[in-house]
């Protein structure tokens, strides 16, 4: 009946963090199977290339860049909360890993297309 | 007596532990008046059975946490005034603790976890002994001061999403009382608490949402203090203390 009360700016960038987490680890097997590719059958490796050219795939790798780059500064961004002398600008860190990511994925956007 | 200035819709959770509803109540707004008043108001005018838990009035004692609109806060300081919404307020127990009846809860569990966490000073002298010197600067007793002024209220233990999900968990309040001992010169059970502190269920399940930190009305930092545990676990755990 009690109804959660999530409303910190932290707990926004504790489910940025898990649910990157999830989606790179959905990824990996995708990631493994192009890799194996290149191990044997290099026309089908380049076949798998051909495909990631598409725009939609692009656009998705736009994602995978960001979850990537958020869970890496997010990740780091732990690590300095709990092993370094405690900042009261912890909101200021979780809102820079997450425009650090963004600004990184953008670029790899704009070297993509 | 001060004078009527409304009416306030007001939602209070009723029942035993398994049968809990929400009852509607009408109760006249006044000026400067808290949610307590508002419970009392309840409890003395239209429903005597009504079972709240409160003592102090004033933001001392830590006895009258409730969830008001979902959130969870001591009711004797929360003007009804800055919590209300288009008129109406909801009033629960506070979560992630047992309801024995209406709006009180069971806190047996939040303070065995206070016990568990190794939350009692460990005296390391006898009364023999003159006074420990502590200078008031020193590092160690600025962090043991910034966790001290805890009234035991269970807001940030119900704010807790890892208590929710792990009730294993010892949870902000417990873990934070750990810290502020761990940093006094004069206790000497820090080996012993250290190993409380790391095992199940200790501040390594802490996950930084920093619910504790943003609802203490206290506006103390327990995520702080365990971020300050999880350290000197680290250090214990590279020196085979651990």
């Amino acid at each position: 009946m009690i109804r959660p009360h999530r409303s910190q700016p932290l707990w926004y960038a504790f489910i940025l963090h898990r649910l990157s987490g999830i989606g790179l680890a959905l990824f990996l097997p995708l990631h493994f199977y192009l890799l194996g590719l290149a191990l044997g059958d290099s026309a089908d490796f380049d076949a798998a290339l051909q495909w990631t050219e598409q725009p939609l795939v692009k656009a998705a790798e736009f994602g995978l860049v960001f979850l990537l780059s958020v869970h890496l500064f997010g990740g780091l961004r732990l690590l300095v909360l709990e092993f370094f002398a405690w900042t009261a600008a912890q909101k200021t860190l979780a809102a820079a890993a997450a425009g650090l990511s963004f600004f990184v994925a953008c670029g790899f956007l704009l070297r993509a297309i | 007596m001060r004078e009527e200035i409304g009416k306030i819709q007001v939602q209070v959770r009723r029942g035993g532990p398994d049968d809990g509803r929400l009852v509607d109540y009408e109760v006249p707004l006044l000026a400067s008046q808290t949610v307590l008043d508002v419970v009392t108001w309840i409890q003395r005018n239209l429903e005597p059975a009504l079972s709240y838990r409160f003592a102090c009035r004033v933001g001392m004692c830590g006895s009258c946490a409730m969830t008001v609109n979902g959130r969870p806060r001591w009711t004797c300081r929360s003007h009804v005034t800055d919590v209300m919404k288009d008129g109406r307020i909801r009033i629960e127990p506070l979560r992630n603790l047992p309801v024995i009846k209406d709006l009180a809860c069971d806190l047996s569990g939040f303070f065995d976890k206070w016990q568990r966490a190794e939350g009692a000073f460990v005296p390391t002298q006898t009364r023999k002994d003159s006074l420990a010197p502590i200078a008031p600067q020193e590092p160690a007793r600025q962090a043991a001061s910034a966790g001290i002024e805890c009234i035991n209220c269970a807001v940030c233990y119900a704010a807790c999403d890892a208590v929710e999900q792990n009730p294993e968990y010892l949870g902000p309040a417990a873990l934070n009382r750990a810290w502020t001992l761990v940093n006094d010169a004069r206790d000497g059970g820090n080996r012993a608490r250290l190993q409380a502190v790391t095992g199940p269920g200790g501040c390594q399940s802490c996950h930084s949402q920093q619910g504790c930190t943003s609802h203490c009305p206290n506006a103390l930092n327990p995520t702080r203090s365990i971020a300050g545990l999880k350290q000197a676990a680290a250090r214990a755990w590279l020196r085979g203390e651990l």
